[in-house]
């Protein structure tokens, strides 16, 4: 087990997994609480539109992935704000497009679209060292904004209207967790792919949340959780030459299951 | 006195419907209002109307003198409990403690003081036992004290309540009223409900609202009043105690 080590890419697959875990276990925590699964489903899926829109112009799909998955959550975020009955539809409509999207740009790339395939299911094993970077830069942001902000994001999360009327800016702050959203999706194409992503994005927290009644402690195991099952989905994938991303998935998928039956069985 | 509240010539509406017509009203410092009237009557949107989270379409808000956006901060406020997610993670503590946010500055964390004024207020609710559970685990009515205490943990200058009585059952009833009665002395109080009976018992003021707003700034209601606001006819029996107002049928 431990020759596993001896290579380069499964050291930066492991470290890649870990430093992931804290950007998915916290957005992914406030996912659950703020019930905005669908929406993170959304600003992921949307994003094929800019990594279409990157084969195509020539630049980095990654870039274009981040263009395209930020102005979906700025969109999003404002089309909540605005309430109403049918923010479901429209979430499901930018959703589709995007993708529509990407799948035309693609189409008219002349030639072959290379990697398209770590895109859409991830490739762990083929993260550079310059993305470790940027994926510690991004943990640093949501750890620092977690530090400074965390009472006013509970209250937001918790009632907003409430937050506003004591003078939290709500909006700006639901914008922030619709764009750090959007950051986290980007940071997690690498590790599981633009399809998986929305599944790394909530399962650690919803088994968190089976557990715990504080959101701290959410937020903590949630980062926990993500960490034990990128390294054992990791593992596996290494011992029976699986996919190493949906090897993550279903090792989070399985644990979901145990733990739901284990929290049905106690209460 | 000086007025806290001040609405003039206010209309709201929501796509064609007017939910809020012609609303005039003045409330006055040491004021107990209560609101009465039918579900859909426009109770709630009258409250954030003043709260500043609706805009009338036509009318002035004066709250303190000037626009409620600048001054909601200091206002109390308990809405009706169905709007929350009870499967939220967090306790009767963390609740309560999100009251002092009108009091601290945003990227800090709660003081000492504010901890002490959450758990002051959690034991004049008679929730100090339950402090640590969960919201989720509570009952209506606890549920309804934990966000009675949210309100005065900000040290409120007036109070908006939003159907405080609805999930609270009959003996707790009476005690929530009476300790509304011991907050009025000190903090203006205006109070929506449908519950007609037991508002007219301790409110020191009442107004009818079913679109218009029927407001003498007494107690007195008149039976044209409460025909205009139910749509029925309705009989007043406002003499002795305990004051009563029963529906004709």
């Amino acid at each position: 087990m431990i020759e596993i080590f001896q290579y380069e890419f499964m050291r930066n697959a492991m470290i890649a997994g870990l430093l992931a875990s804290i950007a998915c276990g916290v957005v992914g925590s406030f996912i659950i609480v703020k019930r905005m699964v669908f929406i993170s489903g959304g600003i992921a899926h949307s994003s094929f539109g800019g990594i279409g829109l990157g084969y195509l112009l020539g630049f980095n799909p990654i870039i274009g992935a981040l263009i395209f998955s930020l102005l979906s959550a700025l969109g999003i975020g404002i089309i909540t704000e605005k309430g109403g009955r049918r923010q479901d539809t429209a979430i499901g409509i930018i959703w589709a497009v995007g993708m529509a999207l990407g799948i035309i740009f693609i189409g008219l790339t002349p030639g072959y679209a290379p990697d398209l395939f770590s895109y859409l299911f991830g490739n762990i094993l083929t993260v550079p060292n310059s993305d470790l970077i940027l994926m510690a830069i991004l943990d640093i942001i949501i750890i620092g904004i977690i530090f400074l902000l965390y009472k006013e994001l509970l209250a937001v999360s918790f009632d907003e209207e409430h937050a506003s009327i004591s003078g939290i800016p709500s909006t700006k702050l639901n914008l922030m967790i619709m764009c750090l959203t959007a950051l986290t999706v980007v940071m997690l194409i690498r590790i599981v792919g633009m399809i998986l992503v929305i599944a790394l994005l909530t399962i650690p927290a919803a088994v968190s949340e089976l557990f715990n009644t504080k959101l701290k402690n959410i937020l903590f195991h949630s980062v926990i959780l993500s960490a034990v099952f990128a390294i054992i989905g990791l593992f596996a994938s290494y011992l029976f030459d699986l996919a190493s991303g949906a090897t993550i998935i279903l090792t989070a998928g399985i644990a979901f299951f145990i733990a739901a039956l284990i929290k049905n069985q106690y209460s | 006195m000086k007025s806290i509240v001040d609405l003039k010539d206010i209309w709201v509406y929501y796509n064609e419907k007017i939910v809020l017509e012609n609303i005039n009203l003045v409330v006055k410092e040491n004021d107990f209002l209560g609101i009465i009237g039918p579900n859909g009557g426009g109770k709630t949107t009258l409250l954030k109307v003043i709260l500043g989270l609706i805009k009338p379409n036509r009318g002035d808000v004066k709250v303190f003198g000037g626009l409620p956006e600048n001054n909601r901060a200091v206002i109390g406020y308990v809405p009706q409990l169905s709007q929350f997610d009870i499967d939220f993670p967090a306790t009767v503590l963390d609740v309560v403690m999100t009251g002092r946010l009108n009091q601290t500055r945003m990227f800090r964390r709660y003081s000492a003081e504010d901890k002490k004024i959450a758990n002051k207020v959690i034991e004049e609710v008679n929730m100090s036992h339950l402090q640590h559970l969960a919201i989720g685990k509570l009952s209506g009515g606890e549920r309804q004290r934990v966000f009675m205490a949210r309100a005065l943990a900000s040290e409120p200058k007036l109070l908006l309540l939003d159907e405080p009585t609805a999930n609270v059952d009959k003996n707790l009833d009476t005690k929530l009223w009476e300790f509304f009665n011991d907050l009025k002395k000190t903090t203006p109080i205006i109070l929506v409900t449908h519950d007609i009976s037991a508002v007219s018992i301790y409110v020191d003021k009442i107004a009818c609202l079913n679109r218009r707003l029927h407001y003498q700034g007494t107690k007195e209601i008149t039976p044209e009043a409460l025909e205009d606001t139910y749509k029925c006819p309705v009989e007043l029996i406002a003499h002795g105690l305990p004051h009563r107002v029963l529906k004709e049928h």
